[in-house]
């Protein structure tokens, strides 16, 4: 339906890599049996730390999803033509990203078998209705387009003119998952980490700095190793889209920090302490903080200066650094910092287990097995049209 | 009549019947006045019994919680919660001798806001007429939104098997089962046959005092106009209807 | 089509694991109806024995949403007694004792497994020989 006995078509080279993805993937899932049937006690979670890599992992992947719109912006509302060829690759990583977002929240949950209870009992008080909502519309208003637009590319024919309205509906949906995904955490008396209307812009920009620049990353990639072609123009121009966004995250970062030091209200101020220099002994994230800062510092040195933004090599090393940087920030520090301290003031480090980073691992297997098919059957369908 | 429906009209009319008995009782459902039930706490006489756990083990006991070794994934329905900390008394230098240092009961605060409900997405813990904050364990898909809504820690999460740690004799209330959360719940199933909750009945410095908050003669309002009482977190807009008699 | 027998092959691999227990069950020698105590003392249960048979699970389900969600305990079975909703209470408690001889013999032969019992714990003092899976 997808097009997709493209993708059971490839070299060796293509097979060996799916090979190893699916290794992964499947010790993921051996891994996932063992939680299912002893319970999430194999994580590294605990009765003060409840949500930890598995809901951070969902977060940062929501923003991945939500990026595309940074490329199908430009593309169909200013009618900005370099991003033609590079639009349907935004929105194919934005179908994986969802799609990843659904399994780790399966994982996380206690009673998987009862995931439908959402829709059984469906309760719109419940910011988590809107989000399971959100992402399900997201999901399928990317299939749907990315679906026509590349049956269009086969053909050589022109898009059928209704898909417009719809793509230009998922901007502001896409917008929407990522507010509805701030909505989950902000909203929540005494957890004043997140407690702050600046979550949702927060969530937004740096989503805005990663995912594009896992798209320019892919890009690289496929230029080098692919025969997909994207123009040096277009990730260029994504480039200069990921140094604002990132220079805009750092900005927001330090708009809360302001807040929390200046005020000195301890409830706002114990949370950055405890990422930024440990508390009360407790510093596991130290580390992992501080290495966030020095490669968003990096990277927006090297994406700020045009020579380096603008060179192969410089230019990779700042999305790497970027998509680290907002990783550890978004997917370490911002879900494990609202929980520590605890709201009765319990101090206590979270360390995922080897299981849960290998269920972890499983997953973003399968989102690069994804990713990769979805980019072969799209180099396929582009090298056969002439 | 197929015996399915028929047996679902008996259902139906044994409510009616119930809730005559309820109204002949004097209780719930009476359609003139709800109760708003809830709990106060003498403070002075709770922290007095220093390392007194009657209330927690009558209640742990009683509703079959696990005693889980490793603290991390510990369920608990009451316990005690230094002074300081449980009341948040920021500057723990200048409170009276009497209190500082010393433990003090909590438990779930049975809000009359609560952020619990309010973010579940099943319905599977929701307030009763009566204010009862209560979970439904056949529906909580685990997802631990209500954990993290609560800014009290009530709530437990079962993060392993429970019930290899339930000390025996086991009791007839249900004991739960993996991935579903838990918390006090004011002891309905006792209130349903008319006792108090587990607690009250077994603390013994008479320390809690339960009752209806509406009705201006119960023994907890009298307390509560006679002395000083505060609740845990009350800027929040949670409405606690746990009280702590200073 | 030059992957016919693959496809085929495949299909009918899938077909025989999928419907692999049936083949067992046919395979091995057909299980007796198990033997049911009736319960000493009671009489009657809430509802009709052919109901019970079929529906009991759905009864249950009633009685739980009833004490659950409604907070409502009694009920009122099809000869007018006022029984208390509860499984390990009333079923197990008073009427059908040694639930490892009705219950458990009755899924056994079913081969079902219901999840009631991991919370449902049957309490020892209600519990005869077998103590409580």
């Amino acid at each position: 339906m997808f097009m997709f006995e493209k993708a059971l078509r490839g070299g060796r080279g293509y097979w060996a890599w799916m090979t190893v993805l699916l290794a992964v993937a499947g010790a993921g899932a051996w891994s996932y049996g063992v939680q299912l049937q002893t319970g999430l006690g194999v994580t590294g979670l605990s009765r003060d730390i409840t949500w930890g890599l598995y809901i951070a992992q969902f977060t940062f992947l929501v923003g991945v999803a939500a990026s595309a719109v940074m490329v199908v912006l430009p593309y169909y509302l200013h009618d900005y033509k370099l991003f033609a060829r590079v639009t349907i690759l935004g929105e194919f990583l934005a179908i994986t990203a969802v799609v990843m977002c659904g399994l780790f929240i399966v994982i996380d949950m206690g009673q998987p078998s009862r995931v439908l209870n959402v829709l059984r009992y469906p309760t719109p008080w419940s910011m988590m209705f809107w989000d399971m909502a959100a992402l399900g519309g997201y999901l399928a208003l990317n299939v749907v387009i990315t679906r026509v637009t590349l049956e269009a590319e086969r053909t050589g024919a022109a898009p059928p003119r209704w898909i417009r309205p719809v793509i230009v509906l998922s901007i502001p949906w896409a917008i929407s998952i990522h507010t509805v995904t701030a909505f989950l955490y902000n909203g929540l008396p005494g957890r004043s980490f997140w407690l702050t209307a600046m979550l949702a812009p927060r969530f937004l920009v740096s989503a805005f700095a990663a995912g594009p620049a896992l798209l320019i990353l892919l890009c690289l990639g496929l230029r080098r190793w692919w025969r997909l072609r994207v123009a040096r123009e277009a990730i260029g121009s994504i480039a200069v889209i990921v140094a604002y966004a990132t220079a805009t995250h750092v900005f927001f970062l330090l708009l809360e920090m302001f807040t929390a030091f200046y005020s000195q209200v301890p409830e706002h101020v114990l949370h950055f302490r405890y990422l930024y220099a440990g508390l009360e002994g407790h510093a596991a994230l130290v580390p992992w903080m501080w290495a966030s800062a020095g490669l968003a510092v990096v990277a927006l040195v090297l994406l700020i200066v045009p020579a380096t933004r603008s060179r192969d090599a410089t230019l990779a090393v700042a999305c790497a650094a970027v998509f680290v940087s907002l990783w550890i920030d978004k997917g370490l520090g911002l879900i494990v910092g609202g929980f520590v301290p605890s709201p009765l003031g319990a101090v206590a480090d979270y360390v995922p287990t080897a299981r849960e980073l290998t269920i972890t691992a499983g997953v973003w297997a399968v989102g690069a097995a994804m990713v990769t098919a979805f980019f072969k059957i799209t180099t396929d369908v582009r090298a056969s049209d002439r | 009549m197929r015996p399915g429906r028929r047996v679902f009209l008996r259902v139906a009319g044994s409510a009616a019947v119930a809730s005559a008995a309820a109204v002949a009782l004097g209780c719930a459902a009476s359609g003139i006045r709800r109760r708003r039930l809830g709990m106060a706490i003498d403070v002075r006489k709770c922290v007095a019994a220093d390392g007194c756990r009657s209330c927690i083990d009558a209640c742990h006991r009683a509703h079959n919680v696990p005693a889980i070794p490793d603290v991390r994934h510990e369920v608990k329905w009451i316990w005690k919660e230094p002074f300081e900390r449980a009341l948040a008394v920021e500057d723990a230098d200048t409170i009276t001798a009497a209190l500082r240092g010393r433990s003090v009961t909590v438990f779930c605060n049975h809000c009359d806001n609560p952020p619990c409900v309010r973010v579940c997405p099943t319905q599977a813990t929701w307030a009763r007429d009566d204010g009862v904050v209560t979970v439904d364990a056949h529906r909580c898909i685990g997802c631990r939104y209500c954990v993290a809504a609560c800014p009290y820690g009530s709530r437990s999460f079962n993060w392993v098997d429970p019930q290899p740690f339930v000390p025996s004799p086991l009791s007839p209330y249900p004991a739960r089962t993996r991935g579903v959360v838990e918390k006090c719940n004011l002891c309905e199933e006792r209130l349903a046959v008319g006792q108090l909750p587990a607690c009250v009945e077994a603390c013994p410095e008479h320390a809690m005092v339960f009752g209806d908050l509406r009705d201006p003669a119960s023994d907890i309002r009298r307390l509560l106009a006679e002395r000083y009482a505060i609740r845990r977190r009350p800027e929040l807009g949670t409405r606690p209807q746990v009280y702590y008699v200073i | 089509m030059r992957d016919r027998g693959w496809i085929l092959g495949a299909f009918a691999v899938v077909l025989v694991l999928v419907t692999w227990p049936a083949w067992r069950a046919v395979a091995s020698a057909p299980p007796r109806r198990p033997d049911l105590p009736r319960p000493a003392g009671a009489t009657a249960c809430v509802a009709p024995v052919e109901f019970m048979r079929a529906s009991h699970m759905t009864l249950l389900v009633q009685w739980r949403d009833r004490v659950v969600r409604d907070g409502v305990r009694t009920y009122v079975d099809s000869d007018g007694r006022v029984v208390t909703m509860s499984l390990s209470g009333t079923c197990i408690g008073a009427c059908h004792t040694d639930k490892t001889k009705f219950c458990d013999r009755c899924h056994d032969y079913a081969g079902v497994t219901p999840t009631c019992w991991n919370c449902h714990v049957v309490p020892p003092a209600v519990t005869v020989a077998g103590g409580v899976r």
